[in-house]
C-alpha cells in the first residue's frame, strides 16, 4: 500500500482525534474504513462534510478526517441539517453517520424525506439494534423476541432500514458488517461516487450492550451468519490507482455484473451463492423481505439504479455552490426594486 | 324612488367625508377578499389614507369572516374600535352586526336576510336585492355564488361616491390584467350601482372623496415586505413548512426568487425548500448557515416551538441563520388565524438551559423590508440566528407604506476567513479557534467548508466545546464560553441592532413604550390624548435585548406605561428581568384579544391612571 496518495497526503492525515467509543466498538472499525476510502481515492478533505446525529454513532464523525468540517447536529435531525448544506454549497461531497435509534425511531422521518428528496450524500446507519448511550434500550431494529437484562423481551417487529430506503427511493441501498472490512471498504468506495444519496445498513455490534450471540446485531452472529450477495470491486482506471482485486471469503465465483457509476467508473459484483441483481427493484425488495423472515444476514449491494436529479437539480441551481457567489450577485438592483415598488402602486 | 328603511334625514352639515369606517361581515369562502381588496385598493387609488384589516376564521369556507376598511383623511391606519358602517351579508352574524352598530350607522344589507336583522330606528338601512341582481347578471351559473359579494362593491360605490372606473382599474390590478373575470365581476358592480343610483335615496352623511393623502406610497402586506427584503438581503435557502400566518413570505419569496436569476443562464440562486416539518426546516436553514449561506425559514408559535431545539443549538453553535415568527394567538393552537404578540418571552428565550436569542420587532412594512435585508448582516456579524418577531396583522393585512429604500449598506458577511485570511490569522495569533474572541466583542472568526487549508476546519456541535470547538465537559471552559455569548449577547448584539424610536421631550412626565404593529394606534391616541391635555412622550422597541436607552427613557418619566397586544405583558417582563427595580414608575397596559389594537383601548386605559 503507498504511503501517500494522489494529494501527497499520508493515511494519518485522513485520522482524527482518539475515539473515546468502548474497546472493540464496531463503529470504530467502520471509521477506520471511511478514512482508508478518503485516503485511497485521494479526496480533497476541506470539500469533504462528516455529519452525523447523537448517539455513540454519531459521536464518530470526530474521529475521522480531521481535516473535514464536521458538525454533530440533533438525534434524528441530521438529514435535514445535511440537506441544507449540501443546497448552501452543491460541490461538497458529505459523509453522515448515523445509529439505528438516530435514524430508525426518532429520525424516521427526516431519513424518509432526505432520501425522497435525493441529497447526494453516503448515509451510514451503524446499525447495532440497541440505543448505548442511554445504556441499553431495544432500538426499532432490535430483534422481535430478543431479550435484554434490564428491559426484557423486545415483542415488537425489527424495522429493516435498507427495505425502508428502498421504499423511499434511494438509488444505492447496501448492507454490510462492520466485521468485512473490505466490503465495507468497497461500498464506501462506489457510495462516495454515487450522484444520489447512497444508503448504507452497516450491522455494527455493541460489545457493551448488545453482543449476544441471539442477536442478528452481534458480532458472532454476523461473522457466523454473513451471506454476501456478491464480491464486489470498484473499478476507476481514470480516477484513482489500480488496486488489489478484493475478495470475500471462499465464495464461488460466477456471473460477473459492472454497475455504471456517473463519474464513469464501474461497480463490478460477482455473483455468489444468491442470484440477485440489484438492478431489479422488486428482486430487491423480495430478498430483503426472505431474509427478514429466515433471519439471514444478507450483505453487498441491495439495490442499484441509475441516479434520479438531486434536488438541486430539480430546483434549478446554477452549477456553483450558491455560497461561492460573489456579494453583487446577492442583491438585485435598485432599478429592479423601484419596479417592484411601481407594482404595488 | 324607494326610501330607504329606519332613514333619518341628514342636513348638509352633516357630511363626512373620508374620515370613517366600515365592516364588511360575509362567509369565509364566499369570495368577499376579492370584493374587498377592490375597495381598498380604489380608496388607495383614490388618494384616501386607507387601512384593510381581515379578520377570519380558520376554516376554509362557511365560518364568518369580517373585513373592516378605515379611510382616514388625517393618515391614520389603526383599526377602529366602531365602525360606523356594516356591509351585513352573514346571515350567520347579522344580529349582532347590526346590533353592534353605533346610533347613526349605514347598514347595507343583502334582502334575503333582512328580516334577520334586529329593527332599530336609530340608523339607516339600505338594501340590497341580491338575487334579483343576479337573476339580471349575464354571469355563467357556475360562477354565480363567486361573484354576488360584488353587488355590494357597487352599492357602497354608489353611496358613497367612488368612481366606477377606478372600481374597474383596481378589478383589473386584482385579475393581474385579465379582462374576462375583470368585466364579469364589474357587470354585477355596475348593476348594483346602477340600481342604487336609480331606487336608492342616500340618506347618511359619509362621503369618499378624491385627495392627496396617498401619493407616492404603495400598498402592500408586511409578509410581502419582508420577502422582498429576504430577496434584497440576499436569502440563499428557504426552509419552511406551511403554517397561517407566516405562508405568504415564503410565498413572496417564491413569487420574486426570478430577481435573482442567473442573467444569462435563468437558474436560480435561491433554493427554496418546502419542509416535512418544522424541526426540518430549521435543521435546513442551520445546515445552509454552517456552509455559509444566508439562510432562512417563516413560521409561527408552534412551528417556533418545534424549532426550539435546534434554535438553542443555532445560539450555541453560533450558526448564523434567520427565523421569521409571524405571531398568531397562542396558547397552544389558540386562535390560528388572529393576531397577537404572544411569542416574545418563548421565542426571546427560546432553547435549553441559558439560551437567549436576538430578535428583531418591525412595525411597519417598511422595516419589515429593512429587516429583512438587514437579518441576514445581523446573523453573520452576530453569528446567531436573527429572530424577526413580526404578527399578523402586520404580515397578512393590506398596508399603506413608502416605497422601500434600496439597501443604504453593502452586504456584510462578518467575520469569515478564506485559506488566506485564515493564514495571516494564525500567523498573528499562533494558532486559530472557532470560538477563539480575539476581538473582545465575543463573536469569533469562522470559516466555512470548502475552504482550501488544512487548519480551516472545526467541529460544530451542540455538546460543550473550548476555543478550539474541541469537545469538553470542563466547568471553567463552559463558564468561559457562556461568559463569551452573554457578552456578545448584552454588548456586541445590543449596540448592533435596531434601536428604538424615541419621540422625547424633556417638559413631559408620561412615556409610552411599545413595540411592532401598536405604533399605528398609539399614534392616533398620543393625538387624541393630547387633545385632552396629557401630553406623552413615546418609544417603540424594535430589538431584543432591550437597548439601554429604554431604560433611560423609563428613568426620565414619572410614570411609563408599556403596551402590547398579548395578554400578559410580556415586554414588561423582559423589562423586569433586564433592568430589575429600575422600573417600578412603568405600568404594563396589556390586552390580546386577537384583533390589532385600536386608539380607543389605549385612551380609556390611560385615562384610568391620568383622567
Amino acid at each position: 500500500m503507498p504511503s501517500e496518495n494522489v494529494l501527497g497526503l499520508s493515511r494519518n492525515d485522513y485520522k482524527g482525534r482518539k475515539s473515546t467509543l468502548c474497546p472493540g466498538c464496531g463503529h470504530d472499525s467502520i471509521s477506520n474504513q471511511i478514512i482508508s476510502m478518503a485516503f485511497d481515492l485521494g479526496l480533497e478533505q476541506h470539500n469533504l462534510l462528516k455529519m452525523s446525529g447523537i448517539g455513540c454513532s454519531s459521536k464518530t464523525p470526530a474521529y475521522f478526517l480531521g481535516r473535514s468540517h464536521g458538525f454533530n447536529a440533533l438525534h434524528g435531525r441530521m438529514p435535514s441539517v445535511v440537506t441544507g448544506a449540501l443546497m448552501a454549497n452543491r460541490e461538497l461531497k458529505a459523509v453522515a453517520v448515523s445509529g439505528d435509534g438516530d435514524t430508525g425511531s426518532i429520525g424516521m422521518g427526516q431519513f424518509k424525506h432526505v432520501i425522497r428528496r435525493n441529497i447526494p450524500f453516503v448515509y451510514i446507519i451503524e446499525n447495532n439494534g440497541v440505543y448505548g448511550l442511554t445504556k441499553g434500550q431495544f432500538s426499532a431494529t432490535a430483534d422481535e423476541g430478543q431479550e435484554l437484562k434490564y428491559y426484557g423481551r423486545n415483542d415488537l417487529p425489527a424495522i429493516d432500514l435498507a427495505l425502508e430506503a428502498i421504499i423511499a427511493g434511494a438509488t444505492f441501498v447496501a448492507r454490510s458488517f462492520s466485521g468485512d472490512a473490505k466490503q465495507v471498504q468497497s461500498l464506501l468506495q462506489a457510495a462516495i461516487r454515487h450522484k444520489g444519496i447512497a444508503v448504507i445498513d452497516i450491522i455494527s455490534p455493541c460489545v457493551t450492550f448488545n453482543n449476544s450471540e441471539l442477536s442478528t446485531k452481534s458480532y458472532p452472529y454476523g461473522k457466523e451468519n454473513e451471506i454476501p450477495l456478491h464480491e464486489i470491486q470498484v473499478v476507476a482506471p481514470d480516477y484513482v490507482e489500480a488496486k488489489e482485486e478484493i475478495t470475500i471469503g471462499d465464495y464461488d465465483a460466477g456471473e460477473i455484473i459492472d454497475v455504471d457509476m456517473h463519474d464513469g467508473t464501474l461497480v463490478r459484483l460477482k455473483k455468489l451463492g444468491r442470484d440477485h441483481d440489484p438492478r431489479n427493484r422488486l428482486q430487491a425488495l423480495t430478498v430483503l423481505e426472505e431474509a427478514q423472515r429466515e433471519e439471514l444476514f444478507l450483505t453487498g449491494l441491495i439495490y442499484y439504479e441509475e441516479p434520479r436529479p438531486t434536488l438541486a437539480e430539480a430546483e434549478n441551481l446554477v452549477p456553483t455552490g450558491l455560497v461561492k457567489l460573489p456579494a453583487e450577485a446577492l442583491r438585485p438592483s435598485a432599478d429592479q426594486l423601484a419596479d417592484v415598488m411601481a407594482s404595488f402602486r | 324612488m324607494q326610501a330607504p328603511t329606519n332613514f333619518q334625514t341628514q342636513s348638509p352639515g352633516d357630511v363626512i367625508i373620508n374620515d370613517f369606517a366600515f365592516s364588511v361581515a360575509t362567509a369565509n369562502g364566499s369570495g368577499s377578499q376579492t370584493s374587498n381588496n377592490v375597495l381598498v385598493q380604489t380608496l388607495f387609488n383614490m388618494g384616501i389614507p386607507v387601512n384593510g384589516k381581515n379578520l377570519f376564521p380558520s376554516n376554509i369556507k362557511g365560518l364568518p369572516t369580517w373585513y373592516t376598511i378605515r379611510a382616514s383623511k388625517d393618515g391614520y391606519t389603526a383599526r377602529r374600535a366602531t365602525t360606523e358602517i356594516v356591509v351585513a351579508y352573514n346571515s350567520a352574524t347579522v344580529v349582532e352586526d347590526v346590533h353592534d352598530l353605533p346610533s347613526g350607522g349605514v347598514c347595507i344589507i343583502r334582502d334575503d336576510i333582512q328580516r334577520m336583522a334586529p329593527q332599530r330606528d336609530d340608523i339607516v338601512t339600505y338594501v340590497v336585492p341580491i338575487k334579483d341582481l343576479m337573476n339580471q347578471a349575464d354571469v355563467p351559473s357556475a360562477f354565480s355564488k363567486r361573484v354576488e359579494n360584488m353587488t355590494y362593491v357597487g352599492a357602497v360605490a354608489q353611496l358613497f361616491d367612488i368612481p366606477l372606473d377606478m372600481i374597474y382599474t383596481s378589478l383589473l390590478k386584482n385579475f393581474n390584467g385579465k379582462a374576462k373575470p375583470a368585466e364579469m365581476n364589474f357587470a354585477v358592480i355596475q348593476l348594483a350601482y346602477d340600481y342604487f343610483k336609480e331606487n336608492v335615496e342616500k340618506v347618511d352623511p359619509y362621503r369618499f372623496e378624491k385627495m392627496n393623502g396617498t401619493a407616492g406610497k404603495i400598498l402592500i402586506t408586511g409578509n410581502e415586505a419582508g420577502a422582498l427584503g429576504a430577496i434584497f438581503g440576499g436569502v440563499q435557502v428557504v426552509s419552511w413548512y406551511p403554517i397561517t400566518p407566516s405562508t405568504s413570505l415564503v410565498d413572496g419569496i417564491i413569487t420574486y426568487k426570478h430577481l435573482r436569476n442567473d442573467k444569462e443562464t435563468g437558474q436560480s440562486t435561491v433554493a427554496v425548500i418546502q419542509a416535512e416539518d418544522e424541526l426540518a426546516a430549521a435543521g435546513m436553514i442551520i445546515g445552509a448557515g454552517f456552509a455559509g449561506a444566508r439562510s432562512m425559514t417563516a413560521t409561527s408559535g408552534p412551528g417556533i416551538s418545534l424549532m426550539a431545539e435546534f434554535a438553542g443549538l443555532a445560539h450555541y453553535a453560533e450558526i448564523p441563520c434567520v427565523f421569521w415568527d409571524i405571531t398568531r394567538m397562542g396558547p397552544s393552537t389558540g386562535m390560528p388565524t388572529r393576531t397577537s404578540q404572544g411569542d416574545i418571552l418563548f421565542t426571546y428565550y427560546l432553547g435549553h438551559g441559558d439560551s437567549h436569542q436576538f430578535c428583531l420587532m418591525p412595525g411597519s412594512p417598511e422595516e419589515a423590508f429593512e429587516f429583512g435585508w438587514r437579518a441576514f448582516d445581523l446573523a453573520e456579524q452576530l453569528q446567531a440566528p436573527i429572530f424577526v418577531l413580526s404578527d399578523l396583522d402586520l404580515g397578512m393585512n393590506n398596508w399603506m407604506a413608502e416605497p422601500f429604500t434600496y439597501p443604504d449598506e453593502p452586504v456584510k458577511r462578518g467575520k469569515v476567513l478564506n485559506a488566506e485570511q485564515l493564514q495571516q490569522f494564525i500567523g498573528e495569533h499562533g494558532s486559530w479557534g472557532r470560538y477563539l474572541d480575539v476581538d473582545g466583542d465575543g463573536v469569533g472568526y469562522r470559516t466555512i467548508p470548502g475552504t482550501d487549508h488544512p487548519m480551516a476546519a472545526y467541529f460544530a456541535r451542540g455538546t460543550g466545546h473550548d476555543e478550539y470547538a474541541v469537545y469538553s465537559e470542563r466547568s471553567d471552559t463552559w463558564l468561559k464560553n457562556m461568559a463569551r455569548l452573554k457578552h456578545k449577547h448584552y454588548h456586541t448584539g445590543r449596540q448592533m441592532l435596531p434601536q428604538p424610536i424615541i419621540d422625547y421631550d424633556e417638559s413631559k412626565s408620561i412615556g409610552i413604550i411599545t413595540f411592532g404593529t401598536n405604533e399605528p394606534a398609539i399614534v392616533e391616541a398620543r393625538d387624541l390624548l393630547a387633545a385632552q391635555g396629557i401630553e406623552t412622550n413615546y418609544l417603540r422597541v424594535r430589538s431584543l435585548p432591550l437597548a439601554e436607552s429604554v431604560l433611560e427613557f423609563i428613568k426620565a418619566h414619572d410614570r411609563v406605561y408599556v403596551i402590547e397586544n398579548n395578554f400578559d405583558g410580556q415586554l414588561h417582563q423582559i423589562m423586569k428581568v433586564e433592568f430589575a427595580e429600575q422600573i417600578a414608575n412603568t405600568k404594563s397596559l396589556s390586552l390580546g384579544d386577537g384583533l390589532p389594537m385600536a386608539a380607543r383601548w389605549i385612551i380609556d386605559s390611560i385615562l384610568e391612571y391620568e383622567g
